[in-house]
């Protein structure tokens, strides 16, 4: 076999290899989206009523609460991105990012400080690398987030939000996670968790007709006191499960582009190496040609 | 007899849903028994077994460990982090969380494995 040849031959292998991987990465993330989408569905009904009850306590009762009162010349914000633990999930984890990256900008540009909250390992190597600086990160559980994950999350944002901001707390709590809108279509988006945005609650309340007059067990106050620290984990929860989903729909499409695009590095090769084996036997017959055509003259020019 | 509707949701499931004829459960105040066309009410619960009866007679026991209750429109929805229903609970399980929760004398997962029992075995 000629050298050309065998280099063909070996880059077929090792691209054909490489696709089978790519291929079996395809399958696994096209299973894990739809148990990642049951997740988010089997949440939803807490997170509806709850989202619910946030609503009908803050828009009924006149409750005074740290959590839902809109700060004067808020200062400091602070802003959870959820990224991906493992890269291969084409642009995930990089449009999060630069989401974020944004939000910051436009924080800043209002006159606050931002403390930045990262889950998912790829977002602490992206700010670990440039240095900037981390409040708190967590990873590990990216493409299978459980409760547990969002409460410690949450814990630490929501301790950042009671400290007094002289103290290092901040006014603002926000969330950069991804949207899954489709298979195809994964949005990056930011939302504001606390204060509660008045807007956001009474576009719900008009979805759902007037509430009634809610009788509170033990007191409005003691009721935002329990409720709204949960409203914030099954927000951050909620998130995480999307932002799961969305991770193994983006992981899924570039591993299909992977998959296709060994296809046709596989196609070509391979037509490279047919010419190259047909430039050899072509040679090798213009060289016997060649050497009979030669004898065939030397015995005819001893006769 | 009139009945309401009960949704029984934790944070990752739903974990019962059903009509009742009363619910009992307790709040950071007290005891609370709800029966159809009760007034609205918003509370706010202590991690304790809540109890659900049945037209029929049949009664569902869950352990729900805090978390919230809201009652409106016949509607009454339990919302819980952690909340299973009695014939759920690993009763040998949760006599063995006990007894570690004791000697690590931590409160929390006491009272969880407490109410577990409670709802479990009804002592």
């Amino acid at each position: 076999m000629g050298a050309q040849l065998r280099v063909y031959k070996r880059r077929i292998r090792s691209v054909t290899a490489t696709k089978k991987i790519t291929k079996a990465m395809e399958m696994i993330s096209a299973s894990r989206i739809m148990k990642a989408q049951r997740a988010v569905a089997a949440s939803s009904p807490y997170a509806n009523e709850l989202t619910r009850a946030v609503t009908a306590v803050a828009t009924r009762s006149n409750a005074k609460h740290p959590l839902t009162e809109e700060p004067v010349g808020a200062t400091r914000a602070a802003v959870l991105v959820v990224t991906a633990d493992r890269g291969l999930a084409g642009g995930y984890s990089s449009n999060a990012i630069k989401a974020t990256l944004e939000l910051t900008r436009r924080l800043e540009s209002e006159g606050k400080a931002v403390d930045t909250y990262i889950i998912g390992r790829k977002g602490v190597s992206y700010f670990g690398f440039r240095n900037l600086p981390v409040a708190g990160s967590w990873v590990g559980f990216s493409d299978k987030p459980t409760y547990q994950d969002a409460k410690e999350a949450a814990a630490a944002l929501i301790d950042a939000f009671v400290t007094e901001t002289s103290a290092g707390g901040v006014d603002e709590l926000h969330i950069v996670s991804t949207e899954f809108v489709s298979m195809l279509t994964q949005n990056p988006v930011e939302a504001r968790l606390l204060p509660l945005s008045l807007a956001e609650t009474e576009a719900n309340a008009e979805e759902q007709g007037p509430f009634p007059l809610y009788d509170f067990e033990p007191s409005a106050e003691g009721v935002l006191d329990a409720l709204l620290p949960r409203y914030v984990e099954s927000r951050i929860y909620n998130a995480l499960l999307q932002s799961a989903a969305s991770e193994h729909a983006a992981r899924r499409r570039a591993m299909k582009s992977a998959t296709d695009n060994a296809g046709e590095l596989i196609k070509s090769l391979t037509r490279l190496a047919n010419t190259a084996r047909q430039a050899e036997i072509t040679q090798e017959i213009s060289e016997i040609v060649g050497g009979a055509s030669a004898l065939a003259d030397a015995t005819a020019g001893s006769d | 007899m009139a009945e309401l509707h009960v949704e029984l949701v934790a944070a990752d499931r739903k974990v019962w849903s059903g009509e009742a004829t009363i619910v009992l459960a307790r709040t950071k105040s007290g005891d609370i028994g709800i029966q159809p066309n009760h007034t609205p009410v918003l509370g706010a619960m202590d991690p304790q077994p809540v109890t659900i009866r049945q037209a029929d007679g049949t009664t569902v026991v869950a352990a729900v460990h805090g978390g919230l209750l809201s009652f409106a429109d016949n509607r009454l929805s339990i919302l819980a982090e952690v909340a299973e229903l009695a014939d759920e609970i690993d009763v040998d399980r949760a006599e063995r969380a006990l007894a570690a929760a004791k000697a690590d004398s931590e409160a929390v997962a006491q009272r969880r494995a407490e109410v577990r029992l409670l709802a479990a075995t009804g002592r």
